[in-house]
C-alpha cells in the first residue's frame, strides 16, 4: 500500500463515501476525456489525439516525482495501478475509436492513430514515470530540473519562431511538408494553466508542503475539465481538500452552481461576444477613424475581456460547485477598484497569487538578503513580475510591453501610497472628500488598464501606437 | 444557502411556463417587424448609405439579413421627414447599383449626390441607393414596395437580362424569407409567379417562435452593434486590393438559362414584373425612369459569341429589343446604357463597375435625372 491512500477518510458515513467515490471517480474519468474532448482541431495529423496524451504524461510524470511513493520503492501501490489503469483504458478507447467508424471522431477531432502505437506510447510515458519518481522522489529539490523542463516548453509554445520549428518537428514524425509549419499548428488545449499547477506541486513539493495525492487525485487536479481551458488556477493543498471531504449531493450547492454557470453563460455568450463586435481588434484599429469612436473601441475592449473571461470563470466555478469543489474566485469586480493594486487583487486573482507565491516572495526575500535597498526591490520584483504575466501571454513585445506597463503602473501606485500615507492622508471628518477621491481613483484606474488593454489586444507596436495617437486625436 | 427540492421544482416550473408563454407569445404576434423598425440608426449613430448586406461581418461591418423592417431602418432613407427642399431620387438595382467592391461615394448614387444637382423649382436632387446585390426582379419590385414609403419623386430601376429569367424570381434567400409580402405582390399585381410556391419559407408555429426565430433576432442585434463601427470607420463593404477579373475569354456556348437561339421567349422573362413596378410607380404618381445597365462587352476568346460570361450576344440582342419594345408599349421611359462603359472599367463581374466606370455611368443618369424631373 502506498503512503497516499491512508489519506482517504475512513470515518465517513457510508452513504457520504459512496457518493464522494462515485464523484471522485467520475471527476476523474471526465477529466481525462475533457483534455481530448477540448482539445481542438490541428493541421498537424493525430495531433489532437497526441497532444491530450502529452498533457496526461506530464500530469503522471510530475505526480511519480511529486509523491513520497516512489522514494523508496519501483513498486506502484494497489491504488496507484488501479489509477493508472483507469487512465490507460479511457486513452486507449479513444484510440479504439478509430474502428467504430461513426464515431472515430467523435471524442478527437479527428480519427486516432493506431492502438498499438498509443500502447506502446503508454507504456514508455509509465517507464519514464518510473524513472522520475525513482530520480526525483528521494531528492525534492531535483523538481528543479523538472519545472525548468516545463518553462522550456512553455517558452517554445509561446515564442513563435520556436513553436514554429516545433511545428515543423511535429510535422517530420508524422511525414507531413515542414514548409507549411506555422505556429498555429500546436494549438496545445490548457497547456498554460497545466503548466502553472504542474510547477505548483513541484514548488510546493520542495518546500515539503505538497500533500500526498493519489493519481486519481493529481490528475484530476491537473486536468480537472472546468478549470482546464481557462482556469482559475487552484493550489493542490486546497483541491484535495474538497476532493476528501464528505461529498453528499446538496441541493443548494447545485443550484448556486447552476446559478453561476447560467451567469457565466450570459456573460460570456451574450455580453462578451456581442461586445467583441465593436471591441478593439486588428481590424477595427485599423478602420476606425476619429478618436471618439477609437475610445469606443477601448472601452468596449475593457469590458469584453472582462465579461469574457469572468464569464469563463464562472462557468467554471459554476460547474465545480455542481461536483462539490469550490474553485477559487479570480475576478471581484475588478473595474470598481480605486487603485491598481487593488485591481490586481481583483483581477485574475489566481494568476497574481500564483505569481506571488512562486516568483514575486522568493525574489523579493533574495534581494533583501543581498542588502538592496526597499525601492528597488520593490520595482525589481514589480516589473519583472509583471512581464513574465506578460509573457505568459505570449512571447511577443505587445505583451511584454503590456506587463511592463502594469508593473510601472503598480510600482508608482506603491510609491504615491507610501507618499500620501504620510503626507496627504484624508481626515476621518471629511468622508466627502474620501469618497471623491476614491471616484477619481477608479475613474484614472480603469482608464489606466482600458489603455493598457490596447497593447495587450493587438499585434504591433505601431499598430498600438498608432492607435494611441487616434485617441488623442493625432 | 438551504434550498429545498420543492422550491426548486416550483422555481424550475415557473421558468418552463415563462419560457413556454414568451415562446407562444412570439410566434401569436411576430413582433420582428416591428423589432426591425427599432434601430440605432439615422439616430445614435449615421443611417447607412445602402442596404445591409454582406459576406464578411467581421471586416465589413455589415451583414446579410431577411428583416426588410430592420434593412430600411438602417438606411438613409429612415433618416426622419423628406426635406421640402429635396428631390428624392430612388435607385433600384442589383449589386452594380448597390455598389460591389465600390465605397459609397463612387457608387452610382454618391457620385450623383456629389453633383449637388437642383431641379428647376431649386430642390436638390438626392439620390438614395435602394440596390441590393441579388439579380431578380422580384427582389427589385419587393425593395420598390419598401421604398414607396419614403416619398420617393423619382425611381430609376437599373436592371439587366440576368434578372429576368422568370424561373429564378423566386430563388433568392431574400425573397423566399419575406414569403407574406413577395405573395401580396404576385396577387395585387397578378404576376405570374405561383403564390404557393413551394420554396417560400413558410415557417410553422414552432419556427415562429423565440428559438425558432433565433438567427433573425439575432441578425437584427448584430445589425445594431455593427452600427457604432459603421459610423466609426465608414466602411459597410470589404473591398479586397486584388480580386479574380471578370472573364474576359469565354466559353463557346451559345445556350443562356437553358435556352437556345435562336429566340428568347418572351413569356420567359418576367416583363409582368417590370410591369408591376411600373404601375407601382404610376399608382403613387412618381416618375420611372427604367435604365437598361452597362454589360462587360469583352473582346477576348469567343467573343463573337458570347458578350461577357452571363450573355450570349443573340440572347442579349433581343433581351434589348424586348425591353425597348415593352417599355415603349407601356409608356415608360427608357435609357439603354448597356454599351456605355468600356471592357477596361469592369471590376469582378460582366455587371461590376470600377469608379471610372460608375463615374460614367452616373453622368449619363444624372443628365437623364435632370432631363426627366
Amino acid at each position: 500500500m502506498v503512503a497516499t491512500d491512508k489519506t482517504a477518510p475512513v470515518t465517513a458515513p457510508r452513504v457520504a463515501i459512496s457518493q464522494a467515490t462515485v464523484r471522485n471517480a467520475a471527476l476523474f474519468v471526465l477529466s481525462v476525456l475533457a483534455v481530448f474532448w477540448l482539445q481542438p482541431a490541428t493541421p498537424i495529423r493525430q495531433m489532437d489525439f497526441w497532444l491530450p496524451v502529452a498533457s496526461l504524461s506530464l500530469a503522471v510524470i510530475v505526480w511519480a516525482a511529486t509523491s513520497p511513493a516512489f522514494a523508496t520503492s519501483w513498486r506502484p501501490g494497489r491504488q496507484t495501478l488501479i489509477d493508472a489503469s483507469v487512465i490507460a483504458a479511457v486513452v486507449l478507447a479513444v484510440a479504439a475509436l478509430r474502428f467504430v467508424e461513426p464515431l472515430s471522431s467523435f471524442v478527437t477531432r479527428s480519427r486516432p492513430p493506431d492502438v498499438f502505437v498509443v500502447a506502446v506510447a503508454l507504456v514508455i510515458v509509465a517507464g519514464l514515470a518510473l524513472l522520475a519518481g525513482r530520480a526525483i522522489g528521494p531528492r525534492p529539490a531535483w523538481t528543479t530540473a523538472l519545472v525548468i523542463a516545463l518553462i522550456t516548453m512553455l517558452v517554445v509554445l509561446k515564442w513563435e519562431p520556436l513553436t514554429q520549428a516545433f511545428a515543423a518537428l511535429l510535422r517530420l514524425t508524422q511525414s507531413q511538408s515542414t514548409a507549411q509549419a506555422s505556429a498555429f499548428d500546436v494549438r496545445w488545449l490548457g497547456f498554460s494553466y497545466i503548466f502553472f499547477r504542474l510547477v505548483s506541486a513541484l514548488r510546493e513539493r520542495a518546500a515539503g508542503k505538497l500533500p500526498s495525492m493519489t493519481l486519481r487525485e493529481f490528475v484530476t487536479y491537473v486536468v480537472f475539465f472546468p478549470a482546464l481551458i481557462a482556469g482559475p488556477i487552484d493550489r493542490p493543498e486546497r483541491f484535495v481538500k474538497d476532493l476528501r471531504a464528505n461529498y453528499v449531493f446538496n441541493l443548494a450547492d447545485a443550484t448556486e452552481g447552476a446559478r453561476r454557470i447560467a451567469t457565466g453563460l450570459f456573460k460570456k455568450f451574450v455580453i462578451a461576444d456581442l461586445i467583441a463586435i465593436f471591441a478593439l481588434n486588428e481590424v477595427n484599429a485599423a478602420q476606425t477613424q476619429g478618436a471618439g469612436w477609437t475610445w469606443l473601441l477601448v472601452y468596449a475592449y475593457a469590458f469584453r475581456i472582462y465579461f469574457d473571461f469572468s464569464g469563463y470563470t464562472d462557468i467554471a466555478i459554476g460547474v465545480g460547485r455542481v461536483f462539490g469543489v469550490k474553485l477559487p474566485e479570480n475576478f471581484k469586480l475588478p473595474y470598481l477598484k480605486p487603485n491598481l493594486t487593488q485591481f490586481w487583487n481583483s483581477w485574475h486573482m489566481t494568476l497574481a497569487q500564483w505569481f506571488r507565491a512562486y516568483y514575486f516572495n522568493p525574489l523579493t526575500r533574495a534581494l533583501r538578503t543581498r542588502q538592496w535597498q526597499m525601492t528597488a526591490i520593490i520595482l525589481a520584483g514589480q516589473l519583472t513580475t509583471m512581464l513574465l504575466i506578460g509573457l505568459w501571454h505570449g512571447i511577443t513585445w505587445n505583451f511584454a510591453i503590456w506587463g511592463l506597463w502594469h508593473g510601472a503602473g503598480l510600482f508608482i501606485h506603491n510609491r504615491w501610497s507610501d507618499f500620501a500615507k504620510t503626507r496627504l492622508a484624508i481626515p476621518p471628518e471629511r468622508p466627502r472628500l474620501q469618497q471623491a477621491v476614491n471616484v477619481l481613483g477608479i475613474v484614472l484606474t480603469f482608464h489606466f488598464v482600458a489603455l493598457g488593454w490596447i497593447w495587450f489586444a493587438l499585434p504591433s507596436v505601431p499598430l498600438s501606437l498608432y492607435v494611441f495617437g487616434k485617441l488623442i486625436g493625432l | 444557502m438551504s434550498v429545498d427540492r420543492r422550491t426548486v421544482l416550483r422555481l424550475l416550473a415557473k421558468v418552463l411556463a415563462l419560457f413556454i408563454a414568451l415562446n407562444v407569445l412570439f410566434a401569436l404576434m411576430n413582433p420582428l417587424p416591428a423589432l426591425g423598425r427599432i434601430s440605432l440608426y439615422n439616430g445614435l449613430v449615421p443611417g447607412r448609405e445602402r442596404l445591409p448586406y454582406g459576406d464578411d461581418p467581421a471586416k465589413a461591418y455589415n451583414l446579410s439579413l431577411y428583416n426588410l423592417d430592420a434593412m430600411f431602418a438602417s438606411q438613409r432613407l429612415s433618416r426622419g421627414a423628406k426635406p421640402a427642399d429635396e428631390f428624392r431620387v430612388l435607385l433600384i438595382g442589383d449589386s452594380s447599383t448597390w455598389g460591389w467592391l465600390l465605397q459609397n461615394a463612387d457608387t452610382t448614387a454618391g457620385l450623383i449626390n456629389a453633383k449637388n444637382l437642383k431641379t428647376g423649382d431649386g430642390r436638390a436632387v438626392r439620390a438614395y441607393n435602394v440596390g441590393y446585390p441579388i439579380m431578380s426582379l422580384t427582389k427589385d419590385l419587393l425593395m420598390l414596395s419598401r421604398a414607396m414609403a419614403y416619398e420617393p419623386d423619382m425611381i430609376v430601376w437599373l436592371t439587366t437580362l440576368e434578372s429576368f429569367p422568370s424561373n429564378k424570381q423566386l430563388t433568392h434567400p431574400i425573397v423566399l424569407n419575406n414569403a407574406d409580402a413577395v405573395r401580396s405582390l404576385i396577387t395585387d399585381y397578378q404576376l405570374r409567379s405561383d403564390p404557393n410556391d413551394p420554396a417560400f419559407v413558410n415557417p410553422a408555429v414552432l419556427g415562429r417562435t423565440v428559438v425558432g426565430q433565433r438567427r433573425s433576432i439575432a441578425d437584427w442585434l448584430r445589425l445594431q452593434l455593427y452600427g457604432p463601427l459603421w459610423g466609426a470607420t465608414g466602411i459597410d463593404q470589404y473591398i479586397p486590393a486584388e480580386f479574380e477579373p471578370a472573364h474576359r475569354d469565354l466559353e463557346a456556348d451559345e445556350s443562356f438559362k437553358a435556352m437556345q437561339p435562336p429566340t428568347l421567349s418572351k413569356d420567359a422573362l418576367a416583363f409582368d414584373v417590370l410591369g408591376a413596378g411600373a404601375r407601382m410607380a404610376a399608382d403613387a404618381g412618381v416618375p420611372m425612369l427604367i435604365v437598361n445597365e452597362p454589360i462587360l462587352i469583352s473582346q477576348g476568346k469567343n467573343s463573337d459569341t458570347r458578350y461577357n460570361f452571363f450573355y450570349p450576344r443573340w440572347a442579349y440582342d433581343q433581351y434589348r429589343e424586348l425591353l425597348r419594345d415593352h417599355t415603349a408599349e407601356d409608356g415608360i421611359p427608357y435609357l439603354d446604357l448597356w454599351d456605355l462603359v468600356p471592357q477596361e472599367e469592369f471590376t469582378n463581374s460582366a455587371v461590376h463597375l470600377t469608379p471610372t466606370g460608375s463615374r460614367m455611368l452616373a453622368d449619363r443618369l444624372a443628365e437623364a435625372i435632370v432631363s426627366q424631373r
